[in-house]
């Protein structure tokens, strides 16, 4: 092994200049405006539980961000498989001993927050991917022999994450895989026999659930089984973003929001929330902001020199459009309520952690955007 | 390695980059579709979202209206309205109605009873419809329930309005009463059910209901942002209702209570009128029934006894009860005699007891008979056979006429009274067909006399007296006293209406004023001279002296064996006894009022029914000159 220090041969001065300023100003700007629309849910019972919680986070997982970003991209490159399988024993340990809450086994409990593992798949099934196909020429890409391995591997957390049930984060987990290994040059073909392959599985899955997650399942698939449920969080929502106007309402003045018509409104729902207080306008700029973010990151990849920092960033990219674009066609009524959150925006230590992760990963892609990898 | 060769890695870009716009491309589609459908829901539905938003966050809170008052006369309060203190309650929002109603049974100390009523009544209604729990808490109990209230949840302290009435049974048949309004009160009048609040009470009967629009008044509404779970967060604005107007009317309670002694203990029935404006003064029947036992729902054995009672307490006698007039209704019959110039004055019959008309025995009530008499001395004495030969010379169609023009026959309140009764004035032609039979002319006799198909309520006779009082004019009766009447006014309308270029509101009823006079005259002496019917009853002083006609109206068919018998009025059943009437105008000298006494089952009219007239004379006259001030105060005013 080369010895070599963790910053490289650069002075600290010349990677703090390399960092993307244009993202790093984003990332901040959305997590102020998360930290706004957070208080705003909080106003209705008087105590600033959730916005003071989003707060902290949102700030120690900046710095953890930033100190991920100053980490050569060789260790994330060396360390891809250990993550991901450090990742996959969170995951089988949350679905078969973590913690249930509403039906759902999916937390494990540390002190500080209850990790979500398949929040992390998230992110580790793109690193691990990234890395796989990393020397992987496209032309071998579509071998039984390079096709089996990525399989599995995705295979695997889907059907884990499927079982705790949470159908949103394992549709989330399996568009972010397949995202990249679509992008490492695999016949569109493959994906589509895959697809039905899971479709023929799909019964053989839920005959192993339990009826009260077969149950779930299926309100999920159908919201209308459930009009009190998904379609009353689905009905009420709309009122929520089409009350909202061009201008909104106006913060702290989202009567939805405010007088709980609007349910899971810190978690899924926050958009509706923002959406009503901010309206038209606000809407189409948090989406401009995404948009923004989104394209920072492609052009860090695309200026990349590595075949794993592009497949990283193009892959997370392509994800986050996935995480932002699932949410908000669910909670406008567009998509049936499978719970994903918006990326920062929502309450919840997990999804906020892997993102800043992520990102932390392709600020470091951008400072060493020069390093080869061999 | 050994695959990166420059030109491998150049296609792997190529296709990475290919993969990577197509990718962008669809990323851009799908966040155009997000900002579309934002558009379309904040922008092309907001007017749509805004109201459903509003829906979920507003609720409305109707008050109960507060109830126009009646007032007497002289302006004091005969109907007014307190304040009830109800619990509400609908079962659909409770989540366990089992648990509430046992601790709403402790908190108040309900009977088993109580609780069983209320699971009856909700077995019985929709489980969205209000329950009424409680409807009469004193304000002890209706504090202790808010101060639980929190650990009630779904029940509603309210306060409702209740009607009072001080004068209890006095203006029961007046004013009739309220109660809860029923489902038929709701689809049959519009206003009662947009002012719909659970609990309100409405008019059920009489002036109550008659005024009821005007009464009702408009709800105060609150309007409150709710949450989600239905709790009050902020009030947004009230829109306070109007009480109801408040309607005067033209009876004086002092007389009317006065009516209600008069009558305790008899069934029957006074009314009293102003014989110019036509301004009912009194109007009472008896029995009567407590209409504040109505106001927290009467009980069904209270309800059973009431519609039970023989003496029918529920029936306004004075505007729904016939009755045959009797003998009450012979100045009439002279009268349209006279105007048909069927007799004159002096027209000599001999009355001895019977009298053979066509084969079939005809009598007076006076054993042995009159003797000779003339028409003036035929209506003081009220002597029956010489009424049959008027009758017989006038026929039932020329009576039926004259008695139509001064009200009998026909609804009197009709404004006013949705129950009042029309009676009978037979003529030949009615006879045909209502009953589809020829007129005979032995009816004609008795119809002379009162009795037979005639049936007048004791109101009409009370009109046709005043009517008679003020020369023959036309009068309108009312309930509502009207300010710009002007007495004098009204007095030279009627003096001079037989002169067509007098524009009149008061046209005479007769051809020939002479003729009223003579009809008067004989009402005088039947009161104010000996031999007269009523002569025991008279007043000397002028001030109060009044001229009337008795009558006693039989209620069943005499035959010849009972005529013989003889008996006492204490040996008849009650239910076989006449009807004693009296019909008077007073004071004779310068007339203002009318006043008819029915006693049913009384026995005789001059024993029974003119001293309670000598009595209410007394009262009224005394009573007259305060009334007057009232309207001489009024005209000034408009």
């Amino acid at each position: 092994m080369k010895s070599y220090s963790t910053f490289g041969d650069r002075s600290f001065f010349q990677k703090v200049r390399s960092l993307d300023f244009y993202l790093l100003i984003s990332i901040i700007l959305l997590g102020a405006i998360s930290i706004v629309a957070m208080y705003s849910t909080d106003i209705s019972d008087g105590k600033f539980y959730h916005s003071f919680n989003h707060a902290l986070r949102f700030g120690i997982f900046f710095v953890l961000m930033i100190i991920l970003s100053f980490i050569n991209i060789k260790h994330y490159f060396s360390l891809s498989f250990l993550f991901y399988f450090i990742v996959l024993i969170l995951l089988i340990s949350a679905t078969y001993f973590g913690t249930t809450v509403s039906g759902s086994q999916r937390w494990i409990s540390l002190y500080f927050l209850n990790l979500q593992p398949s929040e992390l798949m998230k992110i580790a099934i793109i690193v691990f991917l990234a890395r796989y196909y990393h020397r992987v020429q496209p032309e071998a890409v579509n071998t039984i022999k390079k096709f089996i391995i990525p399989f599995i591997i995705l295979i695997i957390p889907i059907l884990l994450v499927l079982s705790q049930p949470d159908l949103g984060t394992s549709v989330l987990i399996a568009l972010s895989g397949i995202a990249v290994i679509w992008l490492a040059g695999i016949n569109i073909k493959y994906i589509v026999y895959s697809l039905l392959g899971l479709v023929i599985l799909f019964p053989f899955v839920i005959s192993m659930l339990q009826p009260y997650q077969k149950l779930r399942i299926l309100t999920f698939i159908n919201p209308d089984r459930d009009p009190l449920g998904a379609g009353y969080q689905i009905i009420q929502s709309k009122i929520a973003v089409g009350s909202g106007g061009l201008t909104g309402k106006g913060f702290l003045k989202g009567t939805q929001g405010y007088l709980d018509f609007l349910p899971e409104k810190h978690t899924d729902f926050i958009f509706t929330l923002f959406s009503e207080e901010f309206g038209f306008v606000g809407s189409v700029l948090l989406l401009l902001l995404y948009a923004f973010i989104i394209i920072r990151i492609l052009i860090i990849g695309s200026n990349s020199r590595n075949y794993f920092g592009k497949f990283f960033c193009y892959g997370f990219a392509i994800s986050i459009f996935f995480y932002i674009s699932v949410n908000m066609l669910m909670v406008l009524g567009m998509l049936p309520i499978v719970g994903s959150p918006l990326p920062i925006m929502s309450y919840g230590g997990s999804s906020m952690l892997s993102m800043m992760i992520a990102l932390g990963i392709v600020m470091s892609i951008r400072i060493y955007s020069r390093e080869i990898i061999n | 390695m050994l695959g990166d060769g420059i030109g491998s890695n150049i296609r792997r870009s190529k296709l990475i980059n290919r993969r990577m716009f197509i990718a962008s491309t669809a990323k851009a589609v799908v966040f155009f579709g997000i900002v579309s459908r934002l558009f379309y829901l904040q922008v092309e539905q907001n007017k749509k979202y805004l109201t459903l938003s509003d829906k979920n966050r507003i609720r409305e809170n109707k008050l109960p209206p507060i109830r126009g008052e009646f007032k007497d006369y002289f302006g004091k309060t005969i109907a007014g309205n307190l304040d009830v203190y109800e619990l509400h309650v609908i079962p659909e929002q409770v989540e366990d109605f089992r648990v509430l109603i046992m601790r709403v049974k402790q908190i108040l100390n309900l009977t088993d009873k109580d609780v069983n009523k209320i699971y009856k009544v909700k077995n019985k209604q929709k489980p969205w419809k209000t329950i009424i729990v409680s409807d009469n808490l004193s304000w002890n109990q209706f504090s202790k329930i808010n101060y639980y209230l929190y650990d009630l949840p779904g029940l509603k302290p309210v306060i409702s309005v209740g009607r009072s009435y001080p004068y209890n049974e006095s203006y029961s048949h007046v004013l009739g009463y309220v109660a809860y309004a029923s489902q038929n009160d709701l689809s049959s009048n519009e206003v009662i059910s947009d002012r719909y609040v659970p609990g309100l009470r409405v008019g059920k009967n009489g002036l109550e209901k008659t005024f009821e629009t005007e009464l009702i008044g408009t709800n105060t509404i609150q309007r409150f942002e709710v949450n989600a779970y239905g709790k009050r967060i902020n009030q947004l604005e009230v829109q306070n209702g109007n009480q109801g107007n408040s309607l005067r009317i033209s009876i004086d309670t002092e007389i009317q209570n006065y009516t209600t002694e008069l009558l305790r203990h008899k069934a029957g029935s006074i009314s009293i009128m102003d014989i110019y404006t036509g301004e009912i003064v009194a109007m009472n029947s008896s029995p009567s029934f407590n209409p504040n036992d109505f106001l927290y729902g009467i009980g069904s054995k209270e309800w059973k006894d009431l519609n039970a009672n023989p003496s029918k307490p529920l029936v306004n006698k004075t505007i729904s009860g016939l009755y045959s007039p009797g003998s009450t209704i012979k100045p009439l019959v002279a009268l349209s005699a006279l105007e048909h110039d069927v007799i004159k004055p002096s027209m000599t019959v001999r009355c001895t007891d019977t009298i053979d008309f066509y084969g079939q025995k005809f009598h007076c009530w006076k054993k042995k008979g009159h003797g000779y008499m003339t028409l003036k001395n035929a209506i003081k004495q009220s002597c029956d056979i010489y009424f049959y030969e008027v009758a017989r010379l006038l026929g039932v169609d020329r009576l039926n006429e004259t008695a139509r023009k001064f009200g009998l026959g026909n609804i009197v309140l009709k404004d006013f009274f949705d129950n009042e009764k029309k009676g009978v004035v037979p003529s030949t032609k009615w006879k045909k067909e209502a009953i589809g039979q020829n007129w005979y002319l032995g009816e004609t006799l008795i119809t002379g006399i009162g009795q037979g198909y005639i049936q007048t309520t004791p109101l009409q006779l009370t009109l046709m007296t005043a009517q008679l009082a003020n020369g023959g004019n036309k009068i309108y009766p009312t309930i509502i006293p009207d300010n710009n009447k002007n007495i004098k006014l009204i007095k030279k309308q009627m003096e001079n209406n037989e002169d067509l270029n007098f524009p009149t509101d008061y046209p005479s009823l007769v051809r020939n004023k002479e003729n009223v006079k003579f009809v008067l005259d004989g009402m005088f002496r039947s009161t104010n001279e000996i031999y007269g019917t009523s002569y025991s009853s008279r007043i000397e002083d002028p001030k109060y002296q009044f001229a009337g006609k008795t009558g006693t109206a039989q209620v069943k068919r005499i035959t010849e064996a009972e005529r013989d018998l003889d008996l006492k009025l204490n040996q008849i059943p009650y239910k076989e006894r006449d009807h004693a009437w009296y019909t008077a105008f007073g004071p004779y000298k310068n007339p203002r009022y009318a006043l008819t006494v029915l006693v049913e089952h009384g026995g005789s009219g001059s024993s029974v029914a003119a001293p309670i007239a000598k009595k209410l004379f007394k009262k009224i006259i005394d009573r007259h000159e305060v009334r007057e001030k009232i309207r001489i105060d009024d005209t000034l005013i408009s």
